[in-house]
């Protein structure tokens, strides 16, 4: 049964007064208890959240499964997200997820690794065209100018150095 | 005329993010000087200089202040960095290298509608870029710019970021509302507009990053000045996003009406070498494809592009060249669409789901004969028939797309194959879902 923290409940309850209606808190605590549950949003956490926020369960699931960054299902420590569209698309994006879910050893999208490590999702375009292909790693700052090479060497730094990410800014935000 | 660096002047120096080296390069020099004028004034100068929504219509941006009642209802004014229309990037660059831009930009604006509460929202994925403006944001206020009785003008403002979750519809103005206010980010019917009706029904401006960014430097230099860039109806400068097949891609500053040749042979570097221009995407994956041949005289301002049948949209250029397949490069277009749909109008939804199962079908060699004709018959029926320009903006690529390149979409289907591609390597989406 998944639990808000003490600094998880304080933080819904400031986001709350935030903005001028309390419905408008929704995404920033979906965030905030998707981080404590380990990257995914459960029924659990819904109710949680329903619970601490005072808002109808439903209300919180539609938004939940609206956005494509609240994941709805478990995912690895590191949730590759590549971008395939159009620039990304002719430039490679593709082919660069496929070989890097073979390296990390994972046959389906949203599939997490035996390791644990690793999911990878297909995701519409990031924003940044000009640095194609690219990927974000959970809400992290982009890794962009990628090549074949890169993005293989990226699963295999992630999983040998237990893969740390640099910042953890999604944290912060 | 070549580059030209009017709105991204300082954009190469890493002090102008933060406050005291926008400072150091003229930064908050204008909100003194708009904090003593008259707030109708500001929108007569905006207006004047002809500035033109950046984010993909191109409205007026001074006659859309000026829709505004005076019903002494509470005004907002929210700046969408959204940015999610496939090409485009330019946004994420301005608020990474010039975040007070934009917030001095807003507080100019902000006056000017006389609105006390204004919101960033700022696309999920821009993690890098909210940072910078949370950071930015805090200075700001530390320093008295934003808040109560700003540098003792009596005018209050608060400016707060709004992080999205990950939809494209959120760049939709009255998606955008809708998610703002906590709900999914579907689009609203128009009447009421956002300045009548808006967020939680409150008169509300929705303005692109780059507009409001624009707004700066027409109080500095006022009306006339701003008008020597660009065209007698599309003045200024813009932030054009180019990508794809070229040697340099990058944000590039160029005057309105810049050739788009130009803009690909001189500041892209030309196409890779041995491969030839094919199409070119002028306004992001929304704007109807230019064959090569179109390209050839085309002019960077809103009346060419739309002469050409296409549209400037946010200044994304997606270049390609001729080692694309273009059934290939509408797959990815139109998976897009289906994905982003919200749902809320069925020609929308089952349109943009018909369109990726078809394109789809063709590229995986499972194309039949009728296919072609079918992809252009359901794209016309999503037309005109949806809240918002979703649509449209799915339907329109993809009546260009078969529509100037018929043949490979032709022998595609006929033989189950790529006319550019015949071994398939590196062709379709072979992760759809």
């Amino acid at each position: 049964m998944f639990k808000l923290s003490a600094e998880g409940l304080n933080y819904v309850q400031s986001e709350l007064t935030r903005y001028e209606t309390k419905q408008s808190a929704i995404i920033r605590c979906l965030y905030r208890a998707q981080d404590e549950n380990g990257g995914w949003v459960s029924n659990d956490v819904i109710n949680a959240l329903s619970e601490a926020m005072a808002i109808p369960a439903p209300q919180i699931e539609e938004v939940a499964t609206f956005y494509t960054m609240f994941n709805r299902k478990p995912v690895g420590k590191y949730h590759i997200q590549v971008c395939c569209t159009l620039t990304c698309g002719m430039m490679g994006g593709r082919e660069l997820l496929a070989l890097m879910m073979k390296e990390a050893g994972v046959k389906e999208m949203g599939e997490v690794s035996k390791d644990g490590l690793f999911t990878f999702s297909k995701v519409e375009c990031l924003g940044s065209c000009d640095t194609a292909p690219m990927l974000q790693i959970n809400r992290e700052p982009y890794t962009e100018n990628l090549t074949f090479e890169k993005g293989l060497k990226l699963v295999q730094d992630l999983r040998t150095k237990g893969g740390k990410l640099e910042s953890q800014i999604s944290k912060e935000l | 005329m070549a580059e030209v660096k009017y709105l991204s002047e300082h954009y190469d120096k890493k002090e102008y993010r933060s406050l005291e080296g926008y400072k150091k390069h003229g930064g908050y020099e204008q909100l003194p000087k708009a904090l003593k004028m008259e707030a109708a004034k500001i929108i007569d100068e905006v207006k004047a200089a002809g500035l033109r929504g950046r984010g993909g219509a191109g409205f007026p941006c001074g006659m859309k202040w000026g829709f505004l009642p005076n019903n002494g209802e509470p005004r907002y004014l929210l700046c969408n960095a959204d940015e999610s229309e496939p090409g485009t990037f330019k946004d994420r660059v301005m608020m990474e290298r010039a975040p007070h831009q934009l917030i001095e930009g807003m507080l100019i604006a902000a006056f000017a509608v006389k609105s006390h509460k204004a919101y960033i929202y700022i696309r999920g994925e821009y993690t890098g870029p909210a940072m910078i403006l949370k950071q930015a944001l805090a200075e700001a206020k530390a320093a008295g710019y934003i808040g109560k009785n700003i540098l003792g003008s009596g005018f209050d403002c608060d400016i707060d970021l709004f992080i999205g979750a990950g939809a494209y519809i959120c760049g939709e103005e009255t998606g955008l509302i809708s998610s703002l206010e906590g709900y999914k980010g579907q689009p609203k019917l128009k009447p009421p507009f956002p300045a009548v009706q808006g967020y939680l029904r409150k008169p509300t401006i929705v303005n692109n990053v780059e507009t409001l960014a624009s707004v700066v430097n027409i109080i500095r230099d006022g009306a006339q000045a701003y008008r020597k860039y660009g065209t007698e109806k599309s003045p200024g400068t813009k932030l054009f996003s180019i990508s794809g097949n070229v040697n340099k891609p990058g944000t590039y500053e160029v005057p309105l009406g810049y050739k788009l040749m130009d803009l690909i042979n001189n500041e892209c570097g030309g196409m890779k070498p041995g491969r030839s221009l094919k199409a070119v995407i002028p306004g992001g994956s929304s704007a109807p494809v230019l064959t090569a041949k179109e390209c050839e005289n085309a002019s960077m301002d809103y009346e060419c592009i739309a002469s050409l049948g296409s549209m400037l949209g946010s200044g994304a250029v997606i270049v390609i060249d001729d080692s694309n397949c273009m059934v290939d490069v509408l797959s990815t277009i139109s998976h897009f669409y289906h994905h982003e749909s919200c749902g809320q109008c069925t020609p929308c939804r089952e349109g943009t789901g018909w369109v990726e199962k078809i394109i789809h079908s063709i590229v995986h060699g499972h194309g039949k004969a009728g296919d072609v004709d079918l992809l252009i018959k359901v794209a016309d029926n999503m037309k005109g028939r949806t809240i918002c320009a979703l649509a449209d903006a799915a339907a329109l690529p993809v009546t260009s797309f078969v529509t100037k390149f018929r043949g490979e979409f032709e022998y595609f289907v006929a033989n189950r194959k790529s006319m550019v591609k015949p071994n398939g390597a590196n062709l379709g989406d072979a992760h759809v879902h």
